[in-house]
C-alpha cells in the first residue's frame, strides 16, 4: 500500500497534465456529440424522407463500427485523401461523432416517449412545428434523457484513452509513459484506473444532482 | 359576418369516411354544442376546423378568411383556441408558463405584459393562486381550468373544447362547466364537445347532433327535450337510461 501511495504521488504531476488531455477530449466531444446528436434525433423524427435517411444511415454506420477503426479512419487513412490532423483534433472529431450517433439514438428514444398532446397543444396555440419542437417537445426530451445521458458521459470519458493509441498524451498515454519507466506496472496502471474511477463517480453524483434540479415534478 | 364557417367537411382514412360533409355557421358570440355517440367523429370535425387534423374536402372560413389551403394553419391556430379532453398541459412548465408561453412565443409580446395577461387568465378560472404549480400537481379540473386559461391567453376569436370534462372524475366536473358557462356568459364564441347533456342544455344557444360523420339534426336547446329526428330520439333515450 505504502509503495502504491509512494508510486501514485510520484507519478501524479504526470497524471494531471494527462487529466487535462482528457478532460478536453471528453468535455468537447460530449458537447460538440449533443449538438450532433439533437439535430440527428430531430431529423430522425420530425425530418423529411431525405434527412430521416441521411440521418440513419449516420447512426447505424457509427454504431456498426469501432470506435478506433473511426479514430484510425481519421488520423491515419485522411492524410491519403490530403486531410492532415492532428492527434487531438482527429481524435475530438471521431468520439464527438461517435458521440453523436449514440446520443441521437437516446435523445430520438426521449423524444418518442413525449405524449403526442403536447405537441397538438403547442400547435393549437399556434406554434409553427418547429416553435413546438424547441420549445415543448425538446426541452421534456433533454429531461427525460438526462440519465441515459450521464451514462453516456461516463462511457466517453472512458473512451478518451483509446486517444493515446494516435499519440495524444491524455491520461492512459502518460500511465504508458511513466510505467515504461519505473516498471511499476501494477502500481501505474492501478492509479490510472482510480483516477478514471474517481472521475466517472463525480460525474455521475454531479449530473444526479442536475437530474434532481430539472425534474419536472410528478412526471 | 360569420365567425365560423364550414362548407361541406369530408375526412377519410383509407376508404372509411369519417366525416360526410358536414357544414354550419357560427355568429359571434355563440355557444354552439356537439353531441352524439362516441366515434361519430365529432373530435375529428373539431381538429379538421384548426387543421390539427387536416380535412380532404371542403371549406373552413374564419371571420370570412379560409383556413383550409393556406400555407400558414398556424396564423389561424392563433386565433382559434383549443381545450383538449386530455388537457395536455405542457409537463415541463409552471401553470404560469402554460398560460404565457403563447403570448411571449407567438404573439411576440413582451414578458412583463404576457404575464399580465396571464395572471388575468388564471384569475377568471380562479387558479392565480396556483401559477407556480407544476400541471402535475393539478387535480384534473384544476388542469383543465390552467387549459382554458391558456387558450383565453392568445385572445382567441373561437375556442374549441373537446370533451373537456371526459377525462375528470364526476366530482371535478363541475368546476369546468362552470368555467365555460361564465365565458358563455361574457360572450366567448365556442364550440363544444360533449356527453353533458345537461349541461348543453344550460350553456347552448344551439345544438347539433351528430351521427356517423353526417350532423342529423340543430337547433336550439329545445331539442334535448323534444327532438324531432328518430336517432336524434333513440341517442337521447339510451342516455337518460344510462344515467
Amino acid at each position: 500500500m505504502i509503495k502504491f501511495i509512494n508510486v501514485f504521488i510520484e507519478a501524479f504531476p504526470f497524471f494531471m497534465n494527462g487529466l487535462v488531455f482528457t478532460a478536453e477530449l471528453a468535455l468537447s466531444s460530449i458537447s460538440i456529440g449533443f449538438v450532433i446528436g439533437v439535430l440527428v434525433a430531430i431529423s430522425r423524427t420530425y425530418g423529411n424522407k431525405l434527412s430521416y435517411s441521411i440521418s440513419t444511415i449516420f447512426v447505424e454506420s457509427i454504431r456498426g463500427t469501432p470506435l478506433l477503426v473511426q479514430l484510425f479512419i481519421f488520423y491515419f487513412a485522411f492524410p491519403q485523401i490530403g486531410i492532415h490532423l492532428s492527434p487531438l483534433v482527429a481524435s475530438i472529431i471521431s468520439f464527438s461523432i461517435n458521440s453523436g450517433a449514440y446520443q441521437a439514438e437516446y435523445i430520438r428514444g426521449s423524444i418518442q416517449s413525449i405524449d403526442k398532446g403536447q405537441m397538438m397543444a403547442a400547435l393549437s396555440i399556434g406554434m409553427t412545428k418547429w416553435k413546438s419542437i424547441l420549445n415543448v417537445i425538446l426541452p421534456q426530451s433533454l429531461i427525460k434523457v438526462l440519465p441515459s445521458w450521464t451514462n453516456e458521459f461516463a462511457y466517453l470519458v472512458k473512451y478518451t484513452s483509446v486517444a493515446y493509441l494516435v499519440g495524444v498524451p491524455e491520461l492512459m498515454a502518460q500511465g504508458e509513459f511513466v510505467a515504461s519507466r519505473n516498471f511499476e506496472f501494477m502500481d501505474v496502471f492501478l492509479g490510472v484506473a482510480l483516477i478514471y474511477l474517481v472521475i466517472v463517480m463525480i460525474l455521475t453524483w454531479g449530473m444526479s444532482r442536475i437530474e434532481k434540479m430539472v425534474r419536472m415534478p410528478g412526471v | 359576418m360569420k365567425v365560423l364557417e364550414v362548407r361541406n367537411l369530408k375526412k377519410r382514412y383509407d376508404s372509411n369516411e369519417i366525416i360526410k360533409g358536414i357544414s354550419f355557421e357560427m355568429e359571434k358570440g355563440e355557444t354552439v354544442v356537439v353531441i352524439g355517440p362516441s366515434g361519430t367523429g365529432k373530435s375529428t370535425m373539431l381538429m379538421c376546423i384548426n387543421r390539427l387534423i387536416e380535412p380532404d374536402e371542403g371549406k373552413i372560413f374564419l371571420n370570412g378568411e379560409e383556413i383550409t389551403g393556406s400555407k400558414h394553419p398556424e396564423i389561424f391556430r392563433q386565433r382559434i383556441g383549443m381545450v383538449f379532453q386530455e388537457f395536455n398541459l405542457f409537463n415541463h412548465l409552471t401553470v404560469l408558463d402554460n398560460v404565457r408561453i403563447g403570448p411571449i412565443k407567438v404573439k411576440k409580446l413582451p414578458k412583463d405584459i404576457a404575464t399580465k395577461v396571464a395572471i388575468e387568465n388564471l384569475k377568471k378560472v380562479g387558479l392565480e393562486s396556483r401559477m407556480n404549480a407544476y400541471p402535475a400537481q393539478l387535480s384534473g379540473g384544476q388542469k383543465q381550468r390552467v387549459g382554458i386559461a391558456r387558450a383565453l391567453a392568445m385572445e382567441p376569436q373561437l375556442i374549441l373544447f373537446d370533451e373537456p370534462t371526459s377525462a375528470l372524475d364526476p366530482e371535478l366536473v363541475g368546476e369546468v362547466l362552470e368555467v365555460i358557462k361564465k365565458l358563455a356568459r361574457e360572450g366567448m364564441t365556442m364550440l363544444i364537445v360533449t356527453h353533458e347533456l345537461g349541461f348543453a342544455r344550460d350553456v347552448a344557444d344551439r345544438i347539433i347532433f351528430m351521427e356517423n360523420g353526417e350532423i342529423i339534426e340543430q337547433g336550439g336547446p329545445e331539442i334535448l327535450a323534444n327532438p324531432l329526428k328518430e336517432r336524434t330520439k333513440q341517442f337521447l333515450a339510451k342516455f337518460r337510461e344510462g344515467r
